[in-house]
């Protein structure tokens, strides 16, 4: 296979529709739009659907109603937009569908800005929607991973009966990389006699639901989720480890933030200075798994965001006391460059060596 | 001995949570009946509302699908344009159609998805309570209306079937009431009408059913078929408010 030159939200929707998603329903909002704009084009032509709905409220309900019967169902949207569908998301989580979910994800809060931005880490992962649930959540760090994650979304999200989520920002669904589109792994995925497809008067009616009024009936439903959901985290926990070896920091960033990282620590390697990179490629489950041991090298943390903190929150918890976490971020669609990032490390190892 | 009356195939045989005198079992039953009639019952697809009809996927005999207050419409939409072979229908009250749901039944008509709404009206907000609907009649008592209703504030009752006739996409809108015998016989009809209009592909049909609430309204059940039929009606009037080629 050839790789091709593509822009970031328009290989979101062509691996979409290689995975076989077969309904996408969407509002535009900046910085995606080239997502909706895409599936209008492209989904007819390969035997789907496309609306675009009067709300991000309706589109992410089109996806419930479409979810219900059975069928690989898509929306995307931005970081307000989002907001608007965890109502949705919450019901399809609670019923158990399969769905998958694009974050292009903006600065906030409210309209915020139109710029790149991680401040939708905790939207992503706490479940922005009423109850007990949990999202799995990819943050692909270039356009390739992007287009892999993508398709193996659809899997996922059929195999394990839950929404997922892939979050990028606003400069990986605008830069263009070469990519090339490959087959994701096979899973063996679970059939769906659950479905809302009709009875033909020959099974008893289904009925897609997320409703217990009996108050023990709701706790074992959500007993029984919390259960999946520790499958989840045992089992798709993923992440990337970039010259850990005698890392004297480690720093911990995803998606776009981690290639400035990475360029920050390859710099600093020529100045002496060891820094390591652990990235998140799943937010949640957040890789626990990769903060098992340390090298003996490493003195501190730093969290790298877009954003004003969100994700140090889960660093102190799997860090879990054992060193001292620091941060450095840039919000409101300010990126921050190699540079700073390099100042602030050489700040924490006590200047150049 | 002929069997004149039995409960339709199109429910399931369950005890009612409805409350005494209420009347969406009347047309819980007139539902089921025409899906039996016309033969599509296994390929149904229904959405259940929240509101009292909350529980409305554990009487039809039929795929249900649970929406969230208001979003039936575009939870429908979800289903019909990837099932357009099934036949989906809605069935929402007016706290859920006229209130925090009237964008999606505004834009489910504009665009004519080809599904069929149930929209029952009983004036006040019944499941939680007698909170003041949008269709509430000026006057009218509500838990959150103590005095009745005034213009003042809360504006006119809002008729939804008037609204929606205006819409382009609109095919069949019909208002009807289930107070009597006869208007029952005259519901069923374009309760009927609503579906074969889906059926032959004629765009978003839907039928609004004037209901009672007799615990919400404290009046016992057989004055409410009065009170609806004497103050309901007046303000609401009963008819064909759309089909196509015939904008009125």
């Amino acid at each position: 296979m050839s790789k091709v030159l593509m822009k970031g939200n328009e290989a979101i929707s062509e691996a979409a529709i290689r995975a076989g998603c077969k309904a996408f329903f969407g509002y535009p909002i900046t910085p995606q739009n080239e997502i909706p704009e895409y599936m209008s084009r492209e989904m007819p032509k390969n035997g789907g659907v496309f609306v675009q709905a009067e709300s991000e409220v309706a589109a992410i309900n089109m996806v419930y109603g479409a979810a219900g019967c059975g069928v690989r169902t898509m929306t995307s949207s931005s970081s307000p937009g989002i907001a608007l569908k965890q109502e949705g998301i919450s019901y399809i989580a609670g019923a158990e569908l399969p769905c998958v979910i694009v974050n292009i994800v903006r600065g906030g809060p409210g309209l915020g800005g139109i710029q790149p931005a991680q401040s939708d880490y905790n939207q992503s992962t706490r479940g922005g929607g009423n109850g007990d649930y949990k999202l799995l959540v990819y943050a692909p760090g270039n356009l390739q991973e992007m287009v892999d994650l993508v398709q193996e979304s659809f899997d996922k999200a059929d195999y394990y009966r839950n929404p997922v989520m892939v979050v990028g920002d606003g400069m990986i669904g605008q830069m263009m990389e070469p990519i090339e589109f490959r087959p994701a792994p096979k899973m063996d995925l679970p059939a769906q006699p659950w479905a809302t497809t009709g009875t033909k008067g020959e099974r008893k009616p289904n009925i897609i639901n997320s409703l217990f009024l009996k108050p023990e009936q709701l706790e074992d439903h959500n007993i029984r989720l919390t259960a999946k959901y520790a499958t989840m985290k045992e089992n798709e926990q993923r992440f990337e480890t970039f010259n850990m070896e005698k890392a004297e920091v480690v720093c911990v960033a995803y998606g776009t933030t981690s290639r400035i990282v990475k360029n920050a620590i390859v710099a600093l390697k020529e100045e002496g200075i060891e820094v390591g990179l652990i990235r998140p490629i799943t937010l949640w489950p957040f890789p626990q798994k990769a903060f098992a041991e340390y090298p003996e090298t490493a003195k501190s943390i730093l969290c790298v965001e877009m954003s004003m903190g969100q994700m140090i929150d889960d660093i102190r918890i799997v860090n879990e006391g054992r060193l001292p976490v620091d941060f450095y971020g840039r919000s409101g669609g300010m990126i921050p460059t190699p540079e700073a990032i390099e100042e602030k490390l050489r700040s924490m190892v006590g200047g150049a060596k | 001995m002929a069997m004149v009356y039995e409960r339709s195939e199109g429910l399931v045989n369950v005890q009612t949570h409805y409350c005494p005198g209420c009347t969406h079992g009347v047309i819980h039953k007139l539902v089921a009946e025409v899906l039996v009639e016309l033969d599509v019952l296994g390929d149904t697809i229904g959405v259940a509302p929240v509101g009292c009809s909350v529980l409305a996927y554990d009487y039809f005999n039929c795929d249900m699908h649970e929406a969230a207050h208001g979003r039936a419409p575009a939870v429908a939409t979800g289903i019909k344009r990837v099932k357009p072979n099934n036949v989906v229908f809605t069935y929402q009250g007016d706290g859920d159609l006229a209130s925090i749901g009237t964008a999606e039944i505004v834009h489910v008509a504009h665009r004519s998805e080809n599904i069929t709404t149930i929209f029952v009206n009983n004036a006040i907000y019944g499941m939680t309570g007698g909170q003041m609907a949008p269709t509430t009649l000026i006057g009218q008592k509500a838990t959150t209306a103590q005095a009745g209703r005034t213009v003042e504030g809360m504006g006119m009752p809002l008729r939804m079937s008037e609204m929606l006739a205006t819409v382009p996409g609109a095919a069949y809108i019909e208002r009807v009431s289930v107070h009597s015998p006869a208007a029952i016989r005259k519901a069923k009809k374009a309760i009927k009408n609503a579906f074969q209009y889906q059926l032959d592909g004629k765009g978003f049909s839907m039928v609004e059913v004037l209901s009672t609430c007799p615990t919400n309204w404290g009046i016992n059940p057989v004055d409410s078929l009065k009170w609806l039929e004497e103050n309901m009606i007046p303000y609401y009037p009963l008819g064909n408010f759309r089909t196509p080629g015939e904008e009125k």
